[in-house]
């Protein structure tokens, strides 16, 4: 933590052009950093300082900075989302650098997750996982049974909650040793197991998310906890033991 | 409706790495339960009788099948796995701290299983083959005094004694490592024990490399101990067994199960080769 | 050209049911013969696009960002309205209606407001069905709050991310038709043009993001469902990439733009801390529930204060100013978001803000009343009653903890203070945007085929939106009204077949995007996109903001026909066209917010009264209160473009007709 106002800092980017070409790590200076500052303001400020210098900004995803769409990645100093815990890259302050500290940002490294350029990845995998059976085929139509015609359990609602608080910014792939996509896949799949509404195509949908996952090229999980730890939204690994569940009951069913 | 694939998805994977990972657990206690033996005094017989036992039951020996079957499924799974998962990350990263998140031996699980695969073949040598194998296994003797003097007597399985005299003037011989016969006529009278107590004692108190297997072993249980740290509540998690009430319980449990057992088997070869006074 | 709202005739509770009931149908057969296309994946979008892959149609939906579940519906935090009367409080769909026309200041149509109450229950009983994990009680029933402007509990909520969970349902039904082959989603597209064919709504220029290309697609209807346009602003809660291009290039194409005066300002937002600042975030609007707002009393505890002297605890009680209170002594702290924006910026243009940055701009939203007062309670509840003070502060802050846990945290990560042990500091900032491509009844814009939809058309909030309304509006339009009503345009294009992409018009519209590319690629200027568009966003702060007048509206115009100017000349975008290029992503952008700006200060300065976030200085009553002008400015004003001169576009008049509320004076005190 630092207490002072502003602070000088080196950065260690990793820079790649396009899709297809050889990245590397470069190294830029940056002076007068807020401490106030969100860390994705400072990557503004240094893009600022490139474009000045008629150099080629640094391309990084970013959209809300408030910590819910799930858009800023980056993994820094080693760690999804940067050294602090329960945020996003966009929530994490330039408080927690120390003046002279020297940075490193890489984009989420997973096979599942190529980088389009420098800092930026492809997630669309997570969104064809969802595809293949993340919801529950009701169509539109004005009348649905009352909202209230179903109860649903305090405890189960919640629990839905918490596992569908998930926001898809795959800081769980990018920490895991093994580049697995568990903890995803098995909040989508506790938060529809858990309400009455998702029961229906339980079984199906375990199947179909997993099988997609699995084609994708996520690895596998060894149970290391990373992700829950690294996760913005605090998933818990609950959700990875009930889609084990959900899935053995699909398979022996 | 979607095809299960209960036999190659990354979740059947994980289950019978956690299935056939119990399973070793449990034999890991029988393992351990016979072994403490060693630390009974004068001991031997018990000990040979429990190994003769332990190699011919037909219940034990479907259990021993199904152990080594274990051993190889979830080496070969987890050397799949670990394939598959260093595959997901093709580049890796130019700096990561993994140690904010997720404890030592839960990333290691393939170096530690790979240790104590090493362990168990080298182990399987030492001890199994020459169980199973070895001409020249020796056979559990007992030292009776006869008026005076110091006699060596065969211990055979139905309870009796044969003088060793006797096989060492050729009126018995050994045939098939463990059966004794009449040599004039040619037929079997009696069956001794292998004497795996002597060859393990001898082997720990080993002159030259006693002190060398010792801490060896050690190391291996050591290298044991942590696999089974993350391994053991971890198997629970594959198989979907996560519950806020009983899942702390399970993890102490593991940890616990973790320590004690590697401990135990640890402390038979120090006792041996520093204690037991041959 | 007329304007048209093609309100249905008949009273007001039946206008939708008969209007519904004569619009022409599109035969499932027939569908798959049609295309449509959807730009924005927010709740409208997504919730549209959804719908009409269920019902058979060949549905093409773009987003910019990386997945379409990231739209800015996502960040909403407090809740839904829906007239269900859960919680027997008496509410019903004519009390959502009335409270929503009251709330938008009397500025909204009646009709438009009536459906959208009509429907918000169909909106909750569909999200269910889809799996929306909304909060609930003990007996399993869904649970409701209370927000600003309202006296029922009518607000459906999932902790503070209700916004995110209402998207994720819809993008889940979306993924259910992509999953199916029946939605072709383009992530990490920008419509960048509309291409007309014969007067009508028949394609889209895109930009595909990552390879620079430059796409044509082509469809019977386009549905704009884009958002708001608060990032003219620069600092806004908006999203980053939040962007007004889609609706500006249909307002460039013919459709008129509505009310672009009619921007929300929120009160609860963390305060601006310094120049590199990106964006504002909000406090969500239930902390007014528990904590009061006030500032110093004293002139110089404030300047203290600011110059770290003193801290807020060690102000009085009798030192303290808590403004609403004293203002509003019925609403108090729940008064309307506008007269809250409006009192917090009275006080610090008066010298008593509180935050040490540039314009002194901040007040106090403390908690420590309701620490004591739920301390309290809880001590009791425990059968605790002579607890010890520490005991009621103790039990206090874990009441608070419970309710707003993730605001605090949020707040102190960003902040660095704890605002459990010291108030909150927070500030006004720009949240909604009221106006947009103005609609017809059928949300259909002045272009045939070209639908809007949600933030992006000007519809249904008046001059100000109350809390919880806006993910009303955005599902009502996507699940209930689009389907009919694009139907109805479609079933006359049945024979049409495909529209080709190799017209003329394809060509001149794709010219038009690509010669507006080259042109910023090549400017060679000396100055970032981001400089013009923080010059763009003070001008717009302190001209067009909280607080207008007739001069500074003026100055506004001219300031930003001159920053256009040095914008096209002094613009520097590096990089190239074909490959992910964010610098030119946000120069395209920049270019139409600064024409949108100037629209802005001239609908502003039009509106010669002052109603819901417009708030011109001239028009006020001795306490600083709205002043209204029914008589002349009972209307939507809805803009023409006529050519790149901005002045010089064309204000329609849309008379609102009042039949079935009475108009009268707002009043909260």
């Amino acid at each position: 933590m630092s207490t002072a106002k502003n602070i000088n800092i080196n950065l260690k980017i990793w820079r790649q052009k396009g899709p297809n070409a050889k990245g590397s790590m470069e190294t830029y200076k940056l002076d007068n950093v807020s401490t106030a500052s969100s860390f994705l303001e400072m990557l503004d400020q240094l893009n600022e300082q490139l474009i000045n210098e008629r150099k080629e900004p640094i391309a990084f995803d970013h959209d809300c900075r408030e910590g819910i769409c799930g858009m800023c990645s980056l993994y820094i100093n080693g760690r999804a989302h940067g050294p602090d815990t329960g945020i996003t890259t966009c929530q994490l302050h330039m408080r927690m650098f120390k003046d002279g500290d020297t940075i490193y940002v890489e984009p989420w490294r997973s096979k599942a997750f190529p980088v389009i350029k420098d800092l930026v990845v492809d997630r669309s995998a997570f969104d064809r996982i969802q595809q293949a059976g993340g919801f529950v085929s009701v169509n539109t139509s004005g009348n649905t049974i009352d909202a209230n015609a179903t109860p649903v359990p305090k405890a189960d609602a919640d629990k839905s909650f918490e596992a569908a608080a998930c926001i898809g910014c795959g800081a769980c792939v990018a920490t895991c040793k093994n580049g697995s996509a568990m903890l995803f896949v098995g909040a989508k799949v506790s938060q529809y197991a858990l309400l009455p509404q998702g029961k229906v195509e339980a079984a199906q949908r375990v199947l179909n998310m997993v099988r997609q996952m699995d084609e994708e090229g996520f690895g596998n999980c060894t149970n290391t906890g990373a992700c829950e730890i690294e996760c913005p939204k605090g998933i818990s690994l609950e959700n990875i033991a009930r889609m084990n569940r959900e899935y053995l009951k699909a398979s022996l069913t | 409706m979607a095809k299960s694939a209960f036999l190659k998805s990354s979740l059947a994977k994980k289950y019978w790495m956690a299935l056939t990972g119990l399973f070793l657990c449990l034999f890991l206690m029988g393992h351990l339960a016979g072994n403490l033996q060693l630390l009974v005094p004068n001991n031997a017989l018990n000990f040979n009788k429990y190994a003769l036992f332990m190699t011919t039951n037909p219940a034990v020996k479907i259990l021993s099948y199904l152990t080594y079957i274990s051993i190889i499924f979830h080496a070969i799974d987890g050397i799949m796995l670990t394939i598959q998962n260093k595959a997901a990350r093709p580049v890796g990263y130019a700096k990561s701290n993994p140690s904010a998140n997720s404890p030592w031996a839960s990333r290691n699980m393939a170096v530690l299983g790979t240790i104590i695969l090493v362990f168990i073949v080298t182990h399987m040598v030492q001890f199994w083959s020459r169980m199973h194998f070895d001409q020249n296994m020796p056979l559990q003797t007992i030292a009776i005094n006869m008026q005076g003097m110091p006699q060596e007597f065969y211990v055979t399985t139905d309870g009796g004694y044969l003088p060793k005299m006797q096989v060492d003037q050729k009126m018995i011989i050994i045939k098939d490592r463990t059966d004794f016969y009449d040599a004039a006529a040619n037929v079997k009278i009696k069956e001794g024990y292998k004497d795996l107590y002597k060859i393990t004692v001898a082997f720990f108190q080993d002159a030259k490399y006693g002190l060398i297997y010792t801490l060896l072993y050690v190391v291996a249980m050591i290298v044991m101990g942590f696999h089974l740290l993350h391994g053991f509540s971890s198997a629970f998690q594959s198989l979907g067994l996560n519950h806020s009430k009983y899942t702390p319980a399970i993890k102490t449990l593991g940890k616990g199960f973790a320590i004690l057992v590697s401990l135990l088997f640890a402390v038979i070869p120090v006792y041996i080769h520093f204690f037991l006074k041959a | 050209m007329a304007l048209d709202s093609k309100i249905p005739q008949g009273p007001i509770a039946e206008k939708w049911t008969n209007h519904k009931n004569h619009l022409k149908l599109v035969a499932p057969n027939n569908r798959p013969k049609i295309d449509i296309i959807v730009v924005g994946t927010g709740l409208a979008g997504a919730s549209a696009a959804a719908s009409f892959g269920e019902m058979g149609y060949n549905v093409k939906a773009f987003c910019f960002q990386d997945s379409p579940r990231r739209a800015h519906s996502i960040a909403a935090q407090g809740g839904i309205n829906a007239a269900k009367n859960y919680q027997n409080d008496g509410d019903s769909t004519y009390r959502l209606f009335y409270d929503t026309i009251k709330g938008g200041d009397y500025r909204a149509r009646e009709a438009n407001v009536h459906r959208l109450a009509e429907v918000s229950g169909n909106i909750i009983d569909q999200c269910v069905a889809q799996g929306v994990p909304f909060a609930r009680d003990y007996g399993g029933m869904l649970d409701n709050r209370s927000f600003g402007g309202t006296q029922v509990q009518r607000t459906f909520y999932a902790a503070g991310q209700t916004g995110q969970q209402l998207l994720l349902g819809a993008y889940s039904a979306l993924s259910r038709q992509i999953g199916l082959g029946r939605v072709q989603m383009f992530n990490r597209h920008e419509m960048l043009d509309l291409v007309k064919v014969d007067g009508k709504a028949r394609g889209i220029i895109a930009r595909n993001l990552v390879t620079g290309e430059l796409e044509r697609h082509s469809a019977h209807a386009v549905i704009i469902a884009s958002g708001g346009y608060g990032n003219v602003y620069f600092l806004s809660t908006n999203a980053m990439g939040s962007n007004v291009t889609a609706g500006w290039k249909v307002h460039k194409q013919g459709a008129f733009f509505a009310n672009p005066c009619y921007v929300q300002i929120h009160p609860t937002c963390i305060p601006v801390h310094g120049t590199n600042q990106s964006k504002l975030t909000l406090m969500s609007e239930s902390l007014r529930n528990s904590g009061r707002i006030w500032v110093p009393k004293k002139k110089e505890d404030a300047e203290a204060i600011r110059a770290g002297k003193l801290k807020p605890t060690q102000i009085a009680e009798e030192d303290r100013d808590y403004y609403l209170e004293r203002r509003y002594p019925a609403f108090g702290n729940l008064v309307p978001r506008d007269v809250a924006s409006r009192a917090a910026k009275e006080r610090c243009d008066a010298g008593y803000g509180i935050e040490a940055n540039d314009t002194n701009e901040g007040v106090y939203l403390d908690f420590s009343t309701e620490i004591q007062n739920k301390g309290k309670q809880a001590a009791y509840a425990k059968g605790n009653h002579n607890p010890t003070a520490e005991e009621i502060t103790q039990l206090g802050k874990q009441w608070l903890e419970e309710k707003y846990g993730n605001l605090f945290t949020m707040y102190q990560k960003i902040t660095d203070e704890n605002p459990y042990e010291t108030p909150m500091k927070i500030y006004p900032a720009v949240h909604y945007t009221m106006g947009g491509v103005w609609v017809d009844y059928n949300l259909q814009s002045t272009i045939p085929g070209c639908f809007v939809a949600g933030e992006a058309n000007f519809s249904d909030h008046g001059a100000n939106r109350l809390g919880a309304s806006a993910l009303m509006q955005g599902l009502a339009d996507g699940y209930f009204v689009l389907p009919y009503t694009v139907s109805d345009y479609l079933a006359d294009d049945i024979r049409t077949g495909k529209i080709p992409t190799n017209s003329s018009e394809f060509d001149a519209a794709e010219k038009r995007v690509k010669d507006n590319i080259d042109r910023f690629l090549n400017n060679n200027g000396s100055k970032s996109v981001d400089y013009f568009h923080k010059k763009l966003g003070l001008i717009m702060w302190n001209k067009v903001g909280m607080g207008r007048n007739e001069q500074g509206l003026k100055e506004a115009i001219t300031e930003i026909a001159q920053l256009k100017e040095e914008f096209y000349k002094d613009v520097y975008v590096p990089g190239s066209a074909n490959e992910l290029n964010p610098e030119l992503e946000k120069a395209l952008r920049v270019a139409d917010f600064i024409e949108l700006g100037q629209l802005m200060a001239m609908d502003g300065l039009q509106r010669k009264e002052s109603c819901g976030g417009h708030f011109r200085e001239e028009y006020q009553d001795a306490e600083g209160e709205t002043l209204r002008d029914d008589e002349n400015f009972k209307f939507v004003g809805a803009w023409e473009y006529k050519g790149d001169d901005i002045t010089q576009e064309i204000l329609h008049k849309e008379e609102l007709k009042y039949e079935f509320i009475k108009i009268a004076a707002r009043n909260y005190k």
